[in-house]
Order: C-alpha cells, then sequence, then structure tokens
C-alpha cells in the first residue's frame, strides 16, 4: 500500500512540475503578448483626492479622444495610452492647471483629432453655418406663408 | 407636383450616399504629430537597459542631428524593423531609443535576440515623453535636429525602402 502511494507521488508531483513549466511558459510569453508588463500610471485609475479637481479631470477626460482606440474618449479606453493620458491630466489638474489649457496642450501635439470638443475653425464652420441658415429659411417661408394666409 | 418637392428627398438620397461611400473607405489610422518644427519637450528618462546611458532632451543639443525611436519590447513590428535600424547605424546615424512601458529584463531579452542599435536608451514609463511630441503609437522614428528640434516623423515599423529617406531627412536636418 505505501509503495503505491510513493509510487504515485513521483508520478503526481511530475504532473505537477508539468503543470508549472506550462504555467510558466504561459508568463514569460504574457509579456510579448500583452502591452500590460508595467503597472498602469499611478493616477490611470485613481481619482484625486479633491471632488472638484476629479470632477473637473472627468470632464475634461470625457471630451479627449483616445489615439489607440479612436472611437472612445480616454475616460473610456483601457489601452494602457489611455491610462497614461489620464495620469497626465489627473496630475496637472492637481498642480492646478486649468482644463483648457491641458485641452491646448494635447491639441497642439495631435491637432483638433485628439479633442471632442466641437470647435469653430476654417474648415468646421460650415457645419455651424449651415443649420442656422436653414432655420433663418424655414422661418422665412413661415413669415411669408402667413402673411399670404391672413391677407386671402 | 412641382419639381422641386423633390429636391429634400434627393438631398436625403445625396447624404445616403456619401455615408455609404465612406463606409467602404478604409479609414487612415494614422495621427499625425503637429510638433513638427518644434522644439523637443523637457524630459529626462532613466536608462531602459544595463548597458545604456539613459536619455534627455539636452543630450540632442550637441549639433549632431539623431533618428529617435519610439519602441518598446512587447511591439511586434518593432522586431521587424530591428534589420532596417541596424542597416541606419551601419551607414552612420546615430539612433536613441525611448522604450515605452518596459521592464529592463524584457529590454534586456528583446535587445539580445534582435540586436541593439541605440547608442542610449530612455524608459518612459509613463509616455510622457511620447505624448510630449505628439506619437501616437509604437514604433515610430522621429528625425531631431542638432539643436534639439523635430523635423521629421515616420509612422510605423521602417522598412527597407524608408532607409534611404531617413538618411537624406539626416542629412537636410545637418545643413
Amino acid at each position: 500500500m505505501a509503495t503505491r502511494c510513493w509510487a504515485e507521488a513521483p508520478a503526481f508531483a511530475g504532473a505537477r512540475a508539468y503543470l508549472a513549466a506550462f504555467l510558466l511558459a504561459f508568463a514569460l510569453c504574457l509579456p510579448a503578448a500583452a502591452q500590460q508588463s508595467l503597472p498602469p500610471a499611478p493616477y490611470a485609475y485613481r481619482q484625486l483626492e479633491d471632488p472638484r479637481q476629479e470632477a473637473a479631470a472627468q470632464a475634461l477626460m470625457e471630451t479627449l479622444r483616445c489615439l489607440k482606440c479612436q472611437s472612445q474618449s480616454i475616460a473610456d479606453s483601457d489601452a494602457p495610452m489611455a491610462g497614461d493620458m489620464r495620469h497626465q491630466v489627473r496630475t496637472r489638474i492637481a498642480a492646478g492647471e486649468e482644463p483648457e489649457a491641458i485641452r491646448a496642450w494635447l491639441v497642439q501635439r495631435y491637432g483638433d483629432y485628439v479633442s471632442y470638443a466641437p470647435a469653430v475653425s476654417e474648415t468646421t464652420w460650415p457645419l455651424f453655418a449651415v443649420p442656422a441658415l436653414l432655420v433663418l429659411a424655414v422661418l422665412l417661408a413661415l413669415w411669408r406663408r402667413l402673411r399670404l394666409r391672413r391677407r386671402a | 407636383m412641382r419639381w422641386w418637392w423633390w429636391i429634400p428627398l434627393a438631398l436625403f438620397a445625396l447624404f445616403l450616399g456619401v455615408a455609404a461611400y465612406q463606409l467602404t473607405q478604409p479609414k487612415d489610422e494614422f495621427i499625425p504629430s503637429t510638433m513638427i518644427g518644434e522644439p523637443l519637450p523637457e524630459f529626462d528618462l532613466r536608462p531602459a537597459a544595463a548597458d545604456r546611458p539613459g536619455l534627455s532632451d539636452a543630450y540632442f543639443r550637441d549639433g549632431t542631428p539623431k533618428l529617435l525611436n519610439i519602441w518598446a519590447s512587447w511591439c511586434v513590428p518593432c522586431i521587424a524593423e530591428a534589420p532596417q535600424l541596424e542597416r541606419l547605424r551601419q551607414s552612420g546615424a546615430e539612433i536613441v531609443g525611448v522604450a515605452i512601458r518596459d521592464r529592463p529584463q524584457d529590454v534586456a531579452g528583446f535587445l539580445a535576440r534582435y540586436g541593439n542599435p541605440y547608442s542610449r536608451i530612455g524608459a518612459d514609463d509613463l509616455s510622457e515623453v511620447q505624448l510630449g511630441i505628439g506619437s501616437s503609437g509604437v514604433p515610430e522614428t522621429f528625425v531631431i535636429d542638432g539643436q534639439g528640434r523635430i523635423i521629421y516623423q515616420h509612422i510605423g515599423d521602417v522598412r527597407a525602402e524608408h532607409v534611404p529617406l531617413l538618411l537624406e531627412k539626416l542629412r537636410e536636418a545637418q545643413d
């Protein structure tokens, strides 16, 4: 009985060693597959102590575009680079920088692309002008029609 | 029915057509840096590898143009561009590396396997330099002139056909 137990034990140990080697192989190849070999930046997932500052940072982060995953804001994205951008935003807000100054800092580096906040510029002015013109045209048409009806 | 009653419908159809066409077009994922012509931001990075010094912005202001390679050991295209970086080095280019979010042991393993074309490698653990120069991915290669100004940005891995262009940009930066 005892011998069988002993005979089984090494086999079990062998299986354990195999499992350990298997897990180790996984652990070794993970850094190549995942970008998360470093822990996230300190303020990637940690909120600021001051709730007012955190609210300002959150509002700004929701209007900044993630550069790796371009349909998400950096507040929504789990990409490591978005985490590093959140860290930038939170540490700058904590240092007393204005949210719009931080946005300007990023726009200086990546262009309007990085910002979700609509801005009137040389290329975007028709987006603002066309609806205004349409409303004006409708009001004009309405006014003329009402005037005609009153006359009739 | 008057003909101009059809105008709104025609406009709507036009809008649908444009939207449908745009949906079939491949999306350009590259976001070019708008820092070309600007000086490098201030930074001072610890060494990412044991046998190479770290990197600061002051190092670039020695009169010699350099290539600044943004890379990482976890980045697969970086493996593909390693032989081209080696060719650039052999052609006389000085290449300095910025390793994004990387551990020393991973950096050492990568360099041992795929070669080390870098004179210095700084570790950018918070992507500060990457954000500071308007880089949005790995790998990217910047040409920096001898006064520390950003001259040119190459997005994506450096392939054989890009080597002459990068050497040309380095020469231009020298003049």
